[in-house]
């Protein structure tokens, strides 16, 4: 509906919806790094998950074997998708649900509003599911006069909060008890004005909140964890039962999932079912999960849909580095571990998916030029952990590398061949924009130069002791300009030594050192004998 | 151009020829299909009342040849190479102690109630657990399962006369049978056959009594789904409701029945 047909694009189009950062990250970073509430909240909450999923992980003995069949699984997924689809199509459909296909955000939402009035309902129940925060459901069914109601607690404080998730899997974790309670005496009506923070009492609060609604509701919205292409089953994993009650008591069930959510068999939910649970909540098992196949006749609702969205997800299938970010089954485990995430929390990533996977996944999505969305490749510190910890082994910081490397392209490219030429241009005889160079382009320029020549780099290094003479007289220096301001803006840069590693070399080579040959040898014992006077890193600490 | 096609030929022109992406760290080693050794899918007849589809006879049932267990029913559909190779666990080993075992101390863990009885004290075990509670129960529970004196405060829901939401919400407790159970996950799973029934009576009532045959219970998840029929409904339960999304303290509990009860009957 969005798209003109000439022909196909080379390109897929982009997503659309809740993937975009309204803001670039480092700004939005810098906000929420003032907040300690918040930092408090994330860092008890990834922690204690954290922990937990490393207890119930190393009793497995088999765990490695595990994420070893996902990956293979979602690979061979993905190698396959357009028959895979086909065959959940057919199957979906020849045991009575109704399948529909959404090239992006704006068409899976008019289909959703579209089943829902053919209903005749005003109201609506949903399971929390990433797909309908993607393409911004709720807010588009609110402006079209009908009611989403979110029934997982979690997603119900943010709901009732006028909030934004910000987490995939706990998503009021930036909430504390105070908090949600404040949020229920303030927008649930008939709640206990002597409500207390406690858990207990504030869950009990949401059942008796939700209740009415789940026995009346006619229509209940979902995404789905799993569809089967052999099958055409679709699967929910969820806690609370809320999931259960959308599932089961309407009449009407419309499942919105990403295409990338299709596995081969049946058999592949034996591998995970072992691997979500474990790395998202730390559990063996998830309390309830439910499987479905069309409609059962007498059980369950009995008009059944599945909307099959795109939204980009062809735009990232088509990128061969990025395309394993496809793979992600959502269990959040990357992001409890991430030192970024931690701090920053999930807000600062604007979009849908925060954390490590969603640094990749949204500008995959939207495509990296995306103004929005080019900064989340740098939300990292690519020590690795999100790899490690990833059920399906999806190579989070190489992808990261990769995209950083394309924005680099898509922003910079020219721009700096610009600044070598001679500084800042704008306009040259080609008729194409040249973007003024950044500080980065010409850090980085600066350094291609230096580092392309030994006697450049000596000649650079000549002025080590000027650098020196900037810092404090902790031999640390905690102001620099320009780009590197916003660097020691948090922290402070060491003093560079007094000489250089060259220059000390060249002397102790010339004072009688062994020949180059055995450089090896030497290099055993770096601090023997003739140990560098002022180089020496220990002394300098504590010298001044 | 259809949305449908227009998404196909996209994912189609994604994909190009080159269907492995570049980024791939997998090397998946160790056997196609599952271990030779993995024991026979359920040796007997679980008490079930009629037609309820009892493993082997055809989990995945679809394929019209389709081997017997435990061979692989999904073996006969694998597809290419590479997608099939499976290097874990396909078979836990336990003997029906430890499985009993680990299935209690699990389902322990997730503070459902757990009672082990032999079959002549199952209707007792039931009767105790529901005192003075009205419950609705599957039409194809065993009839031996309910003491008599229960007669007036049961009632009868099948799928052919379903009990309306409200009314179901009006009762305390169900009793339901299981389908299969993992021991090292503490994982009930129902599947909709006479003897636990629609989905819906398990979930409302506030209270589950869940019995669960010794022969239906496996080790691992592996186990688990080689007995099953995906195309059921599938309901699996590991523990009460249950949350964690306030400041992670987990609360038994929310929107599901608040207390699990499990006889184990051996
Ligand atoms: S990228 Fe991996 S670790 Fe992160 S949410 Fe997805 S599956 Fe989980």
């Amino acid at each position: 509906m969005t798209t003109v047909n000439l022909g196909l694009p080379a390109v897929p189009p982009r997503g659309f919806g809740n993937i975009s950062a309204t803001e670039p990250f480092p700004k939005a970073a810098h906000r929420e790094l003032g907040n300690a509430q918040l930092r408090a909240n994330l860092g008890h909450a990834t922690h204690t998950i954290r922990d937990k999923r490393l207890r119930v992980v190393s009793e497995l003995p088999d765990w490695e074997a595990l994420r070893d069949a996902g990956s293979a699984i979602k690979t061979d997924a993905m190698s396959r998708l357009p028959e895979l689809l086909v065959q959940f199509e057919e199957q979906f459909t020849a045991r009575g649900g109704t399948v529909h296909w959404a090239r992006d955000a704006a068409e899976a939402n008019a289909i959703v509003e579209r089943l829902v009035r053919a209903t005749g309902s005003q109201d609506v129940v949903k399971v929390k599911s990433m797909a309908t925060q993607e393409i911004g459901l709720n807010e588009y069914l609110e402006e079209r006069g009908i009611s989403a109601f979110e029934t997982d607690l979690a997603e119900l404080i943010v709901q009732l909060g006028h909030d934004k998730p910000s987490h995939i899997l706990v998503p009021a974790i930036h909430k504390n008890r105070t908090e949600i309670r404040d949020i229920f005496l303030q927008e649930m009506p008939d709640v206990d004005p002597e409500l207390t923070d406690e858990p207990r009492r504030l869950a009990m609060a949401a059942r008796a909140h939700l209740r009415k609604k789940f026995l009346s509701a006619k229509v209940a919205i979902s995404g789905a964890n799993f569809g089967i292409a052999e099958t055409g089953t679709l699967g929910v994993v969820e806690s609370e039962g809320n999931g259960r009650m959308c599932l089961t008591l309407p009449e009407t069930l419309i499942t919105v999932m990403g295409i990338e959510k299709v596995l081969p068999r049946a058999q592949d939910l034996e591998v995970f079912m072992q691997l979500l649970p474990r790395s998202s909540t730390g559990e063996r098992m998830n309390p309830y999960t439910s499987l479905w196949t069309g409609a059962t006749s007498g059980d369950g609702p009995q008009n059944v849909h599945v909307v099959l969205l795109d939204n980009g997800r062809t735009r990232a299938l088509a990128d061969r580095h990025g395309r394993s970010a496809l793979h992600c089954i959502r269990c959040s485990a990357c992001m409890n571990v991430c030192p970024v995430y931690e701090r920053t929390g999930g807000h600062a990533y604007g979009s849908t998916y925060p954390g490590p996977i969603g640094a990749i996944l949204s500008p995959l999505l939207t495509g990296v030029e995306a103004e929005e969305n080019s900064s989340l490749p740098y939300a990292s510190s690519l020590c690795g952990a999100c790899f490690d910890a990833c059920p399906v082994k999806i190579n989070i910081p190489e992808i990261l590398v990769y995209l950083r490397g394309e924005d680099v392209e898509a922003k910079h490219g020219r721009g700096r061949a610009a600044g070598e030429a001679g500084g800042a241009s704008d306009l040259k005889g080609n008729g194409r924009r040249r973007s003024l160079p950044t500080q980065m382009d010409v850090a980085l320029g600066a350094a291609s130069w230096a580092l392309s020549s030994g006697d450049r780099l000596g000649l650079l290094e000549k002025g080590l002791p000027v650098a020196r003479a900037l810092a404090g007289r902790d031999g640390k220096i905690s102001r620099l300009p320009g780009l590197a301001a916003g660097w020691t803006q948090s922290r402070d840069v060491p003093a560079p030594p007094s000489e250089s590693f060259r220059s000390w070399w060249k002397k102790r080579a010339t004072g009688g050192a062994p020949g180059e040959g055995d450089g090896a040898r030497r290099g055993g014992a770096p601090g023997g004998g003739a140990a560098p006077g002022e180089g020496d890193g220990a002394r300098r600490g504590g010298a001044e | 151009m259809s949305a449908r096609e227009e998404i196909l030929a996209r994912v189609r022109e994604a994909l190009g020829d080159d269907s492995q992406p570049v980024t791939q760290s997998v090397a998946p080693s160790g056997p196609q299909g599952r271990a030779e050794g993995a024991p026979v899918a359920p040796s007997g007849p679980q008490g079930r009342a009629e037609g309820a589809p009892v493993a082997p006879s055809g989990p995945r049932g679809r394929a019209e040849g389709a081997p017997v267990a435990p061979s692989g029913l999904q073996g006969a559909a694998s597809p290419t190479a590479g997608a099939g190779e499976r290097g874990y666990r396909t078979a836990s080993g336990l003997d029906e102690d430890a499985l009993v075992e680990l299935l209690v101390d699990r389902l322990v863990d997730y503070k459902a109630r757990v009672e082990v009885v032999g079959p002549d004290a199952l209707a007792g075990a039931i009767r105790t657990r529901l005192e003075g509670k009205r419950f609705v129960v599957p039409e194809g529970l065993p009839s031996e399962w309910l003491d008599p004196s229960l007669a007036g405060v049961t009632v009868t829901d099948s799928r052919e006369a379903p009990i309306g939401v409200e009314r179901l919400d009006e009762l305390d407790g169900v009793v339901t049978s299981s389908a299969v159970s993992i021991a090292e996950t503490g994982t009930i799973i129902l599947d909709g056959s006479p003897d636990q029934g629609r989905r819906a009576i398990s979930l409302v009532p506030d209270h589950h009594v869940c019995v669960v045959p010794v022969e239906t219970i496996v080790g691992i998840v592996p186990e688990g789904f080689a007995r099953l029929d995906t195309t059921r409904p599938l309901t699996l339960i590991s523990g009460p409701s249950a949350t964690s999304d306030i400041e992670l303290e987990r609360v038994e509990g929310v929107h599901g029945p608040r207390t699990l009860d499990v006889i184990i009957v051996r």
